[in-house]
Parts: structure tokens; sequence; C-alpha cells
């Protein structure tokens, strides 16, 4: 990661945390993971708060329409580790892996339902052009969604065009297709926190 | 409009964090980089390219930031800021969207 500080200026406490983790998993802990630990108290502590309960708190959306939301807004930021990441979790919680493929080839001729078709629109169109108009909101209230949920994919829009720059800028390492799926067991399992 | 969100309060915590809290680099400096304005080069360009066009962020573009004299820590902070900043835009563009819509369906 850059600058270098990300690299080697843990504390003690992470820095043998990010050992235990690779000595007890066999594999590195993936930088989305560690940045969270640098100096948490200016971003991680909230950050993870604001994922945790984005990605995982109640929700209309299951788990599995929140992360495919994830990757298809990390795809329009040519974030790849964001990409890598929550498309391997978005198949593992719909046990799905070719539902997440066609939407991320092409979200018109995805075979989904209306209500996240809309909804993945929505949020394409305010990560590229970086605003919405209420009638673009009427849009997807059309389409069978409701204002709470469209709330709940507005944060997941904050959260990962947010995580998106950050990956992109601190240049977080790509991981292999097996690392990314043991983080999405991680996910799955124990979520952002 | 719906009920009480939680995920605002965070946000707003956040927000308030980064730019208001304790740092390196100095709070005006922060308010610039979330806000992708005002700032001396060569520190505009990487903190433009983090708000606009983060995958074109290259190593040169740290590396002529630190030769003007940041530090790791206040690189860390500026680009966290500048990363954040346009999304909290997007989202409250889209939370004052979705209110919009909701007085009119309140309304009618």
């Amino acid at each position: 990661m850059r600058p270098g500080v990300l690299e080697h200026g843990y504390g003690v406490g992470p820095t043998l945390l990010f050992r235990l983790i690779r000595l007890v998993s066999g594999r590195p802990v993936p930088d989305a993971a560690r940045v969270t630990f640098y100096r948490r108290d200016f971003y991680g502590v909230q950050m993870k708060k604001f994922t945790q309960e984005t990605m995982r708190g109640h929700s209309r959306w299951s788990v599995g329409d929140r992360e495919l939301m994830a990757a298809y807004v990390s795809k329009l930021n040519d974030s790849a580790f964001c990409v890598g990441a929550h498309t391997a979790t978005a198949a593992r919680a719909y046990q799905d892996r070719e539902r997440v493929a066609a939407v991320l080839a092409d979200l018109d001729s995805a075979p989904i339902e209306d209500e996240l078709s809309a909804t993945l629109r929505m949020l394409g169109k305010l990560t590229v052009e970086g605003t919405l108009t209420a009638d673009d909101i009427r849009a997807v209230r059309f389409a069978g969604v409701s204002p709470e949920q469209i709330q709940d994919a507005l944060a997941v829009g904050f959260a990962f065009n947010t995580t998106d720059r950050l990956a992109n800028a601190f240049a977080f390492d790509v991981l292999s297709q097996e690392g990314f799926d043991a983080g999405a067991k991680y996910l799955l399992k124990r979520g952002y926190r | 409009m719906p009920a009480e969100d939680v995920k605002r309060s965070i946000h707003q915590l956040l927000v308030d964090r980064i730019l208001r809290g304790p740092g390196q680099a100095t709070a005006n400096q922060r308010v610039q980089a979330f806000e992708n304005a005002e700032l001396p080069e060569p520190l505009r360009g990487l903190i433009d390219k983090v708000a606009t066009r983060s995958a074109q962020v290259t190593d040169a573009d740290f590396a002529a930031a630190s030769e003007a004299g940041f530090t790791d820590d206040q690189l860390f902070e500026l680009v966290i800021c500048a990363a954040v900043g346009p999304s909290s835009r997007q989202y409250e563009a889209g939370l004052a969207a979705l209110a919009e819509a909701n007085a009119d369906t309140e309304l009618g």
C-alpha cells in the first residue's frame, strides 16, 4: 500500500494481530481490513460501524443484494480490489455466481427482479454523474422499491464510493480468486466489524 | 420520510471526525481536500484524482506530494477526506431527491 506508512506503520497490537491471522488462516490480512487499523480513531472506527450497519444491519434488501450493489458500484469506479471482493461475497451469499456475473456484464439484460435492477441503475447514475433528481427516485419507487429500501441502497453507495477511492488511491493488493473467496466467507460469517 | 436512520447519524460522526477532530494535516487542508478545492500543487493533482478518477492515482502523485513536504500521515488524512467528500455529496444529493419525491407522495 501507499503511502509507505500503511505498509509498516502499525503499532504492536495490530502487527501481532495480522501475524496471528496469517498464521491461523494461512493468508495475509487483505489491505481493505488492514487500513481500518491504521490510526483507527481517524477513520476506521466510524467507517466500520457505517459499513456493518449498511451491509449487515436490518434492511429489506438481502445481504446478497447489498453485496451485489457494492460490486456494481465498484465496477463503475474501476476498483479491481472491491469488484473482486464483493463479486465473490455476493456470489457466495446468493449461492449463484452466474447471477452476479450477468449483472456486472450487462445490467439491462441481466435476469434479476425489477426492484433490484432499478435500484442498481439509480446507484449507477449517482456514481457516474454525482447526483440524482426526484424523478430518478420516482422511477425507482415506480418499480416497487420502498423509500426505506432507497435509503438503504444510498448508504451502500456511500460506503463503496468511498472504499473504492481508497482502494485505488492506497493501492490495495488485488487478491487471487482463492483469496477473494476466503475473504467472502469471512465477510459473510463475521461482517465488517 | 423513512423513520430515523442510524446510518445517517454514523455518517455525520465520520465526517465530523475527519474534518474537525485531531489530525496532522490542518483542519483547513482537510476541508479543502474534502471539497476538492483550492489546494496548491502538487497536492491538488493527487487530491483531484482521488476525488474524480481514483483509478488513475500513481506512485508519482504520492512522491510529488511527499517531496513538497507532506508526511505520510498527512497524506493518509487528506486522501481519506478526498475520498469521503464526493461520496458524502452524492449521498446527501440522493437523500435530498428521496425527500423531495416523498414530499410529493405524502401531499398527493
